[in-house]
């Protein structure tokens, strides 16, 4: 049963969508359906959460099936710890973003809905594929429905952003797909257990374009403007919030493990980017005119800062990035779904023509409030914790790394404050109607989840932050890259099956960064 | 007194069953009852082609051994009937997309005698063990598709398209011949392998023949440089015959431009494999570039047909076993695509009464959710997206391009379907994005009857294109023992 576990979270949404599109349903039945189909899909998280031994740090609840045995490609999916929660957060997003679709009552409901589950499953599956030709499968799938949720429930100038959108996404998951290629024949096997460290500089950087552009990181990022702006809230949750996170994981699963030198090579102007996107946004969202582009110009620097973690090179800074992923999935989305209750009840985000919402409205200053606190990185919040553990962790790369991280958090405050002061304080707005309602009961049941999360995650973030990776902190392949080897495990195999290396603790002054021994310099050429 | 060769019947039985059918046809153009003769051709001629159907996987059950049939004129073995079996389904889906085409009913049984004809032809064609058979099967389907693409004189346009095709193709036809003669004169042999047995690798008027040849094959395949008819072909042909033509004449050309190249001409591979990568490229910039700017849905379809051909000359090119695996995985998918897309326009067209754009497709998907969502499904396939085989397709080639070596020619690949995606897409915003009524576009003649058997065969190309992304391995291993017959 175990086995079928993720198996089952992956096509539970893909077979909803199937019912929801086939049946003859109405607007209200299908919206119920789907909405339930997402319920359930969070319960099954539960449940497979439940039997997820978080000690481990190997792949649990797989499942493999041959598929193309001509090439060694399988149907093998599974998952680690870190993916556990990134699966989590992915359901308990999608459900709340499909019950704001059915609250809102898209019209053309069975095909919208039905689009919504297949994202669903198809995000589900990126994040546990174990198989590199599976990955790029789900990985291209999710395109498919963002492409026509954005076109047809979007807004007056979607065709200009669809086109933007596919363009970015298309170039990058190709230039994957000449990746995939090269490195699966390269190595006789897709599978991603089996596949050992590549060292080419190419196909790295195919790897990295494409997480680079899904995740956005500077200068990828052309797509995001149009694109969020033009969204459906929900869809603009969806993908800030989820889909994003493909890329990062894309970065934390693939490209950093499985190109552990060229990773070194490319460090520095990896780490620029970063700091770039994470400063560059956060100035962008500081300036933006209207409260989506406040959020999705967050959403640029948080991708920044998540890979700073991610690029860090050590436990602090990965676990950092794991937690904030979840984080930042959790925001994000919240603050998106309020941004469109607000544009329901004003037909307009631009800050000019808000303001004073908050008067009568004590629901939603509650709620934006709340979401907006914790987004800013105030201390006892949950991304803090995440945001701290990036920054100590960037801080042992380099100090400068942490510099700017620590500035960038000064300046989320400048903007997420702005944002908040723009829409809920001030002068009543002349978009602003005296009759708007505060947030209704739908909207609140979709967004207080979200927040409650949020605020459970902030009085126990080491929930994620501490079993992201197992008892021995390591996992297969990720191991052999970045160092972050508990003690005593064995990296590089050998034939016979001996340890060639074995990692001691030491006594770095953080006492939780682990160093390889002196042997393990050979790990490398063992690698090769 | 000549020797009467022993006539393999069997071996030729896909081929000569279309031909009988093809005679039946005529038949009942003259005597079956006018009110009656539509029915009852349609019904004919999709019994021949699935017959044929039947015939060919019979045939390539009991074909394992490769051999060579009727006075080494012809080839038996599982490449060439695995090619039949995929020429009889197109035909038979064919059948199903016409049968509703508003076509002068007097001639009906006629153009379905000329449809099985050129099927006939091309399973011939694909089983050609010589330079004269070869010739004489191009020319066979070559000759039914000219009239058939001439053969709706209503339609503006169909006649032009026609005379077009005859003259590009007949030099084809000729460049082919000529080809044929100067390799003959060299070597002194007609069948593939006494040609190689011959042993001229490298001699100056071998390999023009050589060029020659595969540039007249090139011209059946559609690949650019040779392509100038297909556009013009493609959008001036009554649909249906469009659909055969870019699905059936493709897998023929290919499947033989293969065969011929790897066992008449294995001592000149490095020359030939550098001269189909050519193409490739060639192919794979002009479909794409050319498709970007066409309005017509016809046209963007005939461009990508130009585009595909690129793609499948590189597993080709590639002259390995993973590179046959991958044509031979290719053609099933595209073949399935090609004749559904064209089909889903079809429909449209009959709704519309003209040509159908990229701005009269508005509104198409919502108001017809089947054939809305398969030629959504049949443009991602040809884009290369998952959950079509149109991905593992594009994803043999490029594996078979890097095991050759050649990574310039996964990047060409590449680069091309990301300008694909821009028209391929397109499709997909027209028929969803925007509302009919933006447009005010009113259907001929009030609403169309639904169409039953148009979509029975949109349902048939939508299985294969699905399922042949989760049935890879299957198709791989039919395709593997296909492939064993050329003993690459």
């Amino acid at each position: 049963m175990d086995h079928w576990l993720t198996t089952i979270l992956i096509f539970l949404p893909v077979a909803g969508a199937l019912v929801v599109a086939a049946l003859p349903l109405s607007r209200y039945w299908a919206g119920s359906i789907a909405s339930l189909i997402s319920l359930i899909e969070v319960g099954l998280w539960i449940i497979s959460a439940t039997r997820f031994q978080f000690g481990s740090s190997l792949l649990q609840l797989d499942q493999r099936r041959s598929w193309v045995s001509d090439l060694n490609i399988s149907y093998h999916v599974g998952q680690y710890a870190f993916s556990v929660w990134l699966v989590g957060v992915t359901t308990v997003v999608m459900a709340a973003c499909v019950t704001y679709g059915w609250w809102v009552g898209r019209d053309r409901a069975r095909a919208y809905f039905a689009l919504m589950l297949l994202l669903t499953g198809a995000v589900v599956g990126v994040f546990t594929a174990q198989d590199l030709l599976l990955f790029y499968a789900f990985f291209e799938a999710m395109l498919i429905p963002l492409y026509v949720l954005i076109g047809v429930w979007g807004g007056a100038d979607r065709l200009r952003a669809t086109l933007t959108f596919v363009i970015y996404t298309v170039v990058g998951s190709l230039l994957m797909l000449a990746s995939i290629v090269a490195y699966g024949l390269q190595q006789g096997t897709f599978d991603l257990t089996q596949m050992g460290p590549s060292n080419s500089t190419w196909l790295f950087l195919g790897f990295v374009v494409a997480f680079a552009i899904k995740s956005p990181l500077f200068p990828f990022h052309g797509w995001l403007p149009s694109t969020y702006r033009e969204s459906p809230p929900e869809v603009s949750a969806v993908l800030s919030g989820i889909v994003s996170k493909a890329g990062l994981y894309g970065l934390l699963r693939i490209a950093i493990p499985k190109f552990p030198g060229v990773v070194d090579d490319w460090r520095v102007v990896l780490l620029v980017l970063a700091s770039i996107s994470l400063v560059y946004g956060s100035l962008l969202a500081w300036r933006a005119p209207d409260f989506r582009g406040v959020v999705m110009y967050s959403s640029l620097a948080q991708s920044g800062l998540i890979v700073l973690g991610l690029l860090a090179n050590n436990d602090l800074g990965v676990d950092g990035a794991v937690l904030q992923m979840v984080n930042h999935a959790l925001m994000s989305s919240t603050l998106f779904l309020l941004a469109g209750m607000v544009e329901r009840r004003t037909s307009t985000g631009e800050f000019a023509l808000l303001g004073g919402m908050a008067r009568g409205r004590p629901a939603l200053a509650t709620v934006m409030m709340t979401a907006g606190i914790i987004s800013l990185a105030v201390p006892l919040s949950t991304s803090f914790a995440g945001e701290f553990l990036i920054l100590a962790g960037a801080f042992q790369q380099h100090w400068a790394w942490a510099v700017i991280g620590a500035g960038a958090i000064v300046l989320a405050a400048m903007y997420m404050l702005r944002a908040i002061s723009a829409v809920l304080h001030q002068e009543v707005g002349p978009a602003v109607p005296e009759s708007a309602l505060d947030l209704r009961e739908g909207e609140l049941a979709v967004v207080v989840p979200l927040v409650l999360c949020l605020i459970a995650l902030s009085a126990y973030p080491n929930l994620i932050s501490g079993h992201a990776f197992g008892e021995n902190r390591a996992f297969v392949g990720f191991t052999q890259a970045t160092n972050t080897l508990g003690p005593g495990t064995c990296a590089g195999s050998t034939t016979d099956g001996s340890c060639q290396t074995k990692i001691v603790k030491s006594t770095s002054a953080s006492g939780r960064a682990l160093n390889v021994d002196p042997a393990a310099s050979t790990l490398e050429m063992v690698a090769k | 007194v000549i020797d009467k060769p022993h006539v393999d019947w069997f071996a030729l039985s896909p081929s000569l069953s279309l031909t009988a059918v093809a005679g039946v046809l005529l038949l009942v153009a003259v005597l079956v009852p006018r009110s009656a003769r539509k029915p009852v051709a349609a019904f004919v001629a999709f019994a021949g082609f699935v017959g044929s159907f039947v015939l060919a996987v019979l045939l390539y059950d009991r074909s394992a051994q490769a051999v060579t049939a009727v006075h080494d004129a012809i080839f038996r073995d599982r490449w060439a009937a695995l090619a039949q079996v995929l020429l009889a389904g197109s035909g038979a889906v064919a059948v199903l997309i016409s049968y509703r085409e508003r076509m002068r009913e007097e001639h009906i049984a006629e153009y379905y005698a000329l449809l099985t004809a050129a099927g006939a032809g091309m399973a011939f064609f694909v089983q050609a063990s010589n330079l004269m058979t070869l010739f004489l099967g191009l020319e066979w389907f070559s000759i039914a598709l000219y009239v058939l693409t001439a053969i709706d004189i209503d339609l503006i346009g169909s006649l032009e398209a026609g005379l077009k095709y005859l003259i590009v193709g007949a030099v084809g036809s000729a460049t082919l011949l000529f080809g044929s003669a100067l390799v003959y004169g060299t070597t002194g042999q007609l069948s593939f392998d006494k040609i190689a047995a011959a042993g001229h690798g490298h001699d100056a008027m071998l390999v023009a023949g050589l060029a020659m040849v595969i540039v007249g094959l090139a011209f059946k395949a559609s690949a650019a440089p040779f392509h100038m008819w297909t556009p013009d072909a493609y959008q001036g042909a009554p649909t249906p015959v469009t659909a055969f033509m870019s699905s059936a004449t493709k897998i023929a050309a290919l499947v033989v431009t293969y065969r011929v190249l790897t066992t008449a001409f294995p001592h000149d591979q490095r020359l030939w494999s550098g001269a189909v990568a050519a193409i490739a490229i060639v192919s794979l910039a002009w479909g794409n570039i050319g498709a970007l700017v066409q309005r017509n849905v016809k046209r963007i379809l005939a461009y990508s047909s130009v585009s595909h051909a690129g793609f499948m000359l590189i597993g080709i090119a590639a002259a390995s076993a993973l590179g046959e695996r991958a044509l031979v995985y290719y053609l099933i998918p595209y073949a399935a695509m090609s004749l559904g897309s064209f089909a889903v326009v079809a429909a449209r067209e009959r709704e519309l009464g003209v040509p159908v754009t990229l701005q009269n497709l508005a509104g198409f998907g919502w108001e017809r959710p089947f054939l809305g969502l398969s030629m959504w499904v049949f443009v991602l396939g040809m884009l290369g997206f998952p959950l079509t085989g149109g991905f593992f397709g594009k994803f043999y080639v490029f594996a078979a391009a890097y095991r050759h070596g050649w990574w310039w020619l996964i990047l060409a690949g590449v680069i091309a379907t990301m300008i694909s995606a821009y028209y391929y897409l397109g499709i997909v915003r027209a028929m969803y994005f925007r509302e009919s009524a933006e447009l005010q576009l009113a259907p001929a003649g009030g609403s169309p009857d639904r169409e039953l058997l148009l979509s029975a065969g949109v349902l048939i190309c939508l299985v294969v294109t699905v399922g042949s992304f989760f049935a890879v391995q299957p198709l791989i291993d039919v395709a593997r023992h296909a492939a064993q017959a050329l003993g690459v």
